[in-house]
């Protein structure tokens, strides 16, 4: 059959446009980001009258995608792990509300921390809400179980997770499609109540929530993607969850193993194949990707039972990413003596692109800063994060979406003067405006430094939700008009910029100074459409 | 058949054209593949890398492991250095000489093509400077597949025909450029090698 040529993120979008998804929403989140571009991009998603929308934040797209599933229709939600914490208030109630329509909570966790600044385990977020969660190893299972999740999502009415990690979403293989489902016509809930959470309800909700444990264990030990096969060395059994089955499998060139192994890529952990493989084997040996959740589970608190292996214990790293090599010195395999990297090699570390507004942004906060000492601009996330690496070393935080304003704030009622935020357009649609509100209502003595390249830059250009709205929004929250500037970023107008920067530093109170000019990425790419546009004309 | 291949360079070169076409000429051909990128925060100016795993079997890891890779295409000499840990001991590397320099620190063209030259299989080619010759300064990443060509399992004329595909979209003048680098950068890697 034919086959398409997709990345893991593409397999789920490719799914859910084939599996009757009514709508997509998403805000932007490396290595989730392509799953909502792809259904954008799809002529035949545009057919099918499929919305994909980018959203403010995480929480709003989840919000959505919950009303969606409200209406009776499909939907699906996707970001990255650090994504689901701005979203876990929705994650975790709609576990209690339960689902109308499927609704797919798709998670990308990013181990090794590639482009994210932590490596937590959306597997204990689902473990949390107590959902069924699905791991796929490969890109034809992360299709497949787009189907599975809506199908799991409508009988059982719950939402269902599904997690993948940055190897499979940025990995292209050949996946097969199935034939096509239709969309749900619009249906309001059979129960008017289901998704009050008042008290009273909400406790019935929750404990049918408890009772459906059991049938989402029932579906674990029944599922095709929980597999138990034999092996005649039971000095070891395996148990390998998602992509690390893979990993297990590429030390095999035949592709079998000489001990017993559980495949898991659906939770809750199944507990058939589990109990048999720690019956008939002196050890266990756990590999997953992210953090040991399996692994703890098997251990228990008080062990006294068989010795379980895996990232707890040394025979896998602690932390990051696991690769061919790790999980074969785990099974006792020597890697060889391997080619070296010569030391003249030097590190190559992303940095802003040539011509990037920011660039002309920080050389005017730095040049402005200078009286005052290093130490005091805490910032955020995005492309401009990058500003703490040298030549610029401007930026002292980054933690969480929309924090730089929130923290310049604390720091600010603790008396550090001037407390400098710098913070990306899309990031304070995101999570900024709350914290600008709060520095207004105490007048909170800060410096909001709001990047406006017009698009979310850093994920690839996706659109702002800030676009022209910047000012209106800081306005209508109360910051003083002549304490709303505005800046054209560009090296020709460095001096005045930096007095404008040097003024409302100098001021005490809340003043936000917008340096605005399109990312050069965008920019570029409309330029080059523009000049497709007209040789087309021309033609 | 099996080929490993390690596809190294700056973000924004252009190594997931080169693995575009080799993959859509890989399908084409039947194969299996599996092909791992680099997205986010490092395609701003990093090292970017990609595993490129064609095979006529089902492949299980999307990794290559470590010392398995049977060639490193790369359209940077300090990168095409970079990822030799995963070289076979016998594998190819195949690089542009032209260096990308957005570093400080980056290390004397001179000495990067030296331990280049002390591998036992190399071949490297200025492959910006092909391309200009041929009117795309663009395609030096095809010149260097081009050059790689002859040490991939798939008929030339299937990755002659991937070019087409790509580059289709874009007009006809632009896949004849592309072709003519395809074809000098293996017209000199053969010459070179003796192949």
């Amino acid at each position: 059959m034919h086959k398409l040529l997709l990345l893991g993120d593409e397999a789920i979008a490719q799914a859910g446009i084939d599996a009757g998804m009514s709508g997509i929403f998403s805000y932007p989140g490396t290595p989730s980001t392509e799953i909502t571009e792809f259904v954008h991009a799809s002529g035949e998603a545009r057919e099918k009258g499929i919305v994909a929308r980018w959203a403010a934040n995480e929480k709003t797209a989840a919000e959505a995608a919950l009303g969606m599933s409200y209406a009776g229709k499909r939907t699906m939600t996707c970001m990255k792990h650090v994504g689901l914490n701005v979203a876990a208030d929705v994650f975790l109630n709609a576990s209690i509300t339960g689902a109308n329509g499927g609704i797919i909570f798709v998670v990308a966790d990013d181990p090794s921390m590639h482009s994210s600044q932590n490596e937590q385990d959306s597997r204990v977020y689902g473990k949390f809400a107590m959902v069924p969660i699905l791991e796929p190893s490969n890109q034809q299972e992360a299709y497949d179980m787009v189907h599975l999740g809506f199908d799991i999502s409508e009988r059982f009415r719950v939402p269902v997770m599904i997690r993948i990690t940055t190897r499979l979403a940025h990995s292209r293989s050949g996946v097969v499609r199935r034939d096509g489902r239709e969309q749900n016509s619009l249906r309001l809930p059979g129960d008017l109540k289901q998704f009050i959470l008042l008290p009273a309800l909400a406790r019935k909700k929750y404990q049918s929530l408890l009772d459906n444990q059991q049938a989402f264990q029932g579906l674990s030990e029944e599922s095709e993607y929980n597999t138990y096969t034999p092996g005649e060395d039971h000095s070891l059994g395996i148990v390998a969850c998602g992509l690390a089955y893979n990993y297990l499998m590429e030390n095999y060139p035949d592709r079998k193993p000489p001990y017993p192994v559980v495949k898991v890529c659906q939770y809750p952990l199944p507990y058939n194949n589990i109990k048999k493989l720690y019956d008939e084997c002196d050890r266990i040996l756990v590999i997953e990707e992210g953090y040991p959740v399996v692994e703890e589970m098997l251990s228990g608190f008080v062990t006294e039972g068989k010795k379980i292996s895996g990232r707890l214990d040394s025979s896998l790293p602690r932390t990051g990413e696991l690769n061919p090599n790790i999980v074969g010195e785990a099974l006792g395999f020597k890697t060889g003596e391997l080619l070296k990297v010569p030391g003249l090699v030097a590190k190559r570390p992303p940095s802003l692109c040539k011509g990037c507004p920011h660039i002309d942004s920080f050389l005017g906060l730095n040049e402005a800063m200078e009286k005052y000492g290093k130490g005091k601009v805490f910032s955020d996330i995005g492309c401009y994060t990058l500003a703490a690496l040298p030549p610029y070393e401007s930026i002292n935080t980054c933690v969480d979406m929309g924090a730089s304003i929130t923290m310049a704030k604390g720091a600010a009622d603790a008396g550090l003067a001037p407390a400098v935020a710098v913070i990306g357009d899309s990031t304070f649609t995101h999570s900024g405006i709350t914290g600008l509100l709060d520095a207004v209502n105490d007048g909170s003595n800060i410096t909001v430094v709001i990047l406006d390249n017009a698009t979310t830059g850093m994920t690839g250009g996706q659109p702002s939700a800030a676009l022209d709205k910047v000012e209106d929004i800081c306005r209508g929250v109360g910051v003083e008009e002549e304490h709303i500037r505005v800046i054209k970023p560009l090296p020709k107008r460095h001096e005045e910029n930096t007095r404008v920067f040097a003024e409302e530093l100098a001021y005490d109170g809340v003043s936000v100074i917008i340096p605005r000019r399109e990312c050069i990425q965008t920019l570029n790419k409309r330029m080059r459409q523009k000049f497709k546009d007209k040789t087309k004309k021309a033609e | 058949m099996k080929n490993d291949i390690i596809l190294a360079g700056v973000g924004g070169q252009g190594i997931l054209s080169i693995a575009a076409i080799i993959g859509y000429a890989a399908v084409q051909s039947g194969l299996y593949l599996k092909q791992a990128e680099v997205h986010g925060m490092s395609q701003r100016g990093g090292d970017v890398q990609s595993h490129l795993r064609l095979s006529s079997e089902e492949i299980a890891s999307d990794l290559i492991p470590l010392g398995g890779a049977d060639m490193i295409i790369s359209v940077e000499p300090m990168e095409s250095l970079r990822y030799l840990p995963y070289l076979k001991p016998q594998g190819w590397l195949v690089t542009n000489t032209e260096v990308f320099v957005n570093i400080p620190n980056y290390p004397e063209k001179e000495d990067v093509l030296k331990e280049i030259a002390n591998l036992p299989r190399h071949v490297s080619l200025d492959a910006d400077k092909i391309a200009g010759e041929i009117g795309n300064k663009k395609a030096a990443n095809v010149v260097v597949l081009g050059a790689a060509s002859p040490f991939i399992d798939i008929p030339f004329e299937k990755l002659e025909e991937a070019v087409g595909f790509l580059f289709g979209k874009k007009g006809d003048e632009l896949v004849e450029m592309n072709l003519a680098a395809l074809r000098e950068g293996r017209r000199i890697a053969k010459s070179n090698t003796g192949n």
